[in-house]
């Protein structure tokens, strides 16, 4: 036994089955997230357009012989959706390419879950930091691997063989491509103003100088300093400065292309054109049925959990919230009966609750979006990226290096 | 361990760099190529050039070979699958393979130290995207410069050349 012990501390051992615990951990709370999402979807729809939305679907009780079901608000909604997508016939059209037929769909679903793995979704748990590969590049990382996301949907349209897919894979492949420019200029004040491109760096760097959004506070907020408010103003004083003040100004022009080239690289509405439905039927997966079309619908919804995670890391200060220490906190509130490795755990685990907190927010805006916006026209969707989100990103670049070279 | 990865990653880039040649279907072989990128990446990641991977997979695998899966797709090349099979530019090119493979392999084995275990790369203090902007703004900032000179004259003239009415 002390053996084994010794083996797993082994650096490279414990670096391994640490990664892997961290990965499977992620991968299960994502897709239980990616099925809720769709759950969220339908019940905000159904809100927005005044009505009940799905709420039946809870614990079958009559089952069991008992005389009436809970309900939970229809929360059993999406195991029922997943079985009736599972158990369908899976439809291979005659004409069809087959091995990029079934390839397709997966190609669309691997990109944002391969994102995942650079997102620092905590602090630390036991001095384990939260992210599955602390890379320097990481946000290099996260443009490359969701830059092969748009294979998956141009194959399904070619392999379809059929018009309406078709029509949907080449809009789809020019919108993607017309907006990474933008998506991936938008960015550099961010790096411009961290100095790095670790995205665990960026998050720290946002605790101690305040969120991209937000950047006007001053050097980490400790709960100390709610106890003590002189020492916070004179933490305000020390960390105060024009340039921190005049640089929100970039970074909101950069949260805001981010976030809009975000919805259409993932598609959505105003920006679902490859995907129209009066025009396109169903776009790329109008061949597609049962699991196969489930994954084109869930690899969306992995696509916009993972932006938000990329958002929330970037501008909204990732794991960190004001006032909250982060996982290796020895004490709770002062408490003297709390032990110091349980605070750090409590702390730690509530940091990942933020970060999914704050992905929760993002998510429920692009599903708000959706229901509340029309659809852009072809051409104008064409028109704002290439004349505008390109020009400004590029423009906010300049602005941002003015701002850090001349106001300090 | 890396040189495991190194087996994997080479003997993956080869066999879909040979898919590029031999599939006949042109959609397969530009993919063929985004997947010998993907390799080629994951080879210069072992080699802890994290920045030259990651560019290798975001320009390549992710701009230039959907532009080119863009274009095959919408030229619809189907002759290319039905074509038949010349033996004389088989036999010709197997040659000019053969004598290349054999000249590569007498130059290399003739190269003093080819059978000595070479040191390790001796890794850099700072990160290599640091390292990569270092040595381009301070070693060669001037050819820099000049080469985004000529990329902008290039861009200037695509904007001109594909604008539809010329004045």
């Amino acid at each position: 036994m002390d053996q084994f012990i010794s083996f797993a501390l082994q650096p490279e051992v414990f670096l391994v089955w640490t990664s892997l615990a961290k990965t499977l951990a992620l991968l299960g709370i994502i897709l239980g997230f990616v099925s809720y999402t769709v759950y969220a979807e339908r019940k905000v729809c159904a809100f927005i357009q005044d009505r009940v939305g799905p709420n039946r679907v809870g614990i079958p009780l009559t089952l069991l012989g008992m005389k009436k079901d809970l309900p939970f608000l229809g929360l059993g909604q999406p195991i029922a959706d997943a079985l009736k997508l599972l158990l369908k016939e899976n439809f291979i059209p005659a004409s069809v390419n087959k091995f990029y037929y079934y390839i397709a769909p997966k190609l669309t679903m691997i990109p944002p879950i391969l994102v995942l793995a650079v997102l620092p979704f905590g602090s630390s748990l036991f001095g384990v930091p939260m992210v599955i590969a602390n890379i320097n590049i990481g946000v290099l990382y996260v443009f490359a691997v969701s830059s092969l996301g748009v294979y998956g949907i141009v194959l399904a349209g070619w392999s379809s063989n059929s018009k309406y897919p078709f029509l949907g894979g080449i809009r789809s492949t020019s919108q993607m491509i017309s907006y990474e420019l933008a998506l991936g200029l938008s960015v550099i004040p961010v790096f411009l103003l961290c100095g790095t491109l670790n995205l665990s760096e960026i998050v720290l760097w946002q605790r101690e100088n305040g969120w991209m959004v937000a950047p006007g506070w001053f050097k980490g907020l400790t709960i100390d300093q709610v106890l003590h408010p002189e020492a916070w103003v004179a933490a305000f004083q020390a960390g105060f400065s024009w340039q921190r003040f005049w640089i929100w100004i970039p970074m909101l022009i950069s949260f805001v292309v981010f976030f809009i080239a975000m919805f259409a690289e993932t598609n959505r509405l105003p920006f679902d054109l490859p995907e129209a439905e009066q025009e396109l039927v169903g776009g790329y997966h109008t061949e597609y049925s049962g699991m196969g079309f489930a994954l084109f619908f869930l690899g969306e919804y992995a696509a916009m959990i993972a932006g938000s995670g990329v958002i929330v890391t970037l501008f909204f200060g990732g794991w960190t919230l004001p006032f909250v220490p982060d996982g290796s906190s020895p004490s709770f509130f002062h408490l003297a009966f709390v032990p110091g490795w349980l605070a750090s755990l409590i702390w730690g685990l509530v940091n990942i609750g933020v970060f999914f907190g704050k992905v929760s927010v993002l998510l429920f805006v692009f599903i708000w979006v959706r229901w509340t916006l029309p659809r852009f026209r072809y051409d104008q969707l064409m028109k704002l990226g290439w004349y505008f989100f390109f020009e400004l990103a590029l423009v906010n670049i300049f602005i941002t290096a003015l701002v850090l070279a001349y106001v300090k | 361990m890396p040189l495991v990865l190194f087996w994997i990653f080479a003997i993956l880039m080869l066999a879909f760099g040979l898919g590029v040649v031999f599939l006949r279907n042109p959609v397969s072989s530009a993919l063929s190529l985004v997947m010998s990128f993907v390799a080629l990446a994951a080879l210069f990641i072992t080699l802890d050039a994290f920045f030259i991977g990651v560019i290798q997979i975001l320009v390549y695998a992710g701009a230039v070979m959907v532009l080119f899966l863009f274009i095959i797709m919408l030229l619809d090349l189907r002759g290319e699958e039905t074509r038949r099979l010349n033996l004389a530019a088989w036999t010709g090119g197997g040659l000019v393979v053969a004598g290349f493979v054999g000249l590569l392999f007498k130059v290399v084995s003739t190269q003093p130290g080819f059978d000595f275990p070479k040191p390790p790369i001796s890794r850099p203090e700072i990160s290599d995207v640091a390292l990569v902007g270092w040595t381009l703004f301070y070693k060669f900032n001037l050819p820099f410069q000049i080469i985004g000179v000529l990329l902008l004259v290039a861009t200037i003239g695509v904007v001109l050349l594909s604008k539809k009415e010329l004045k």
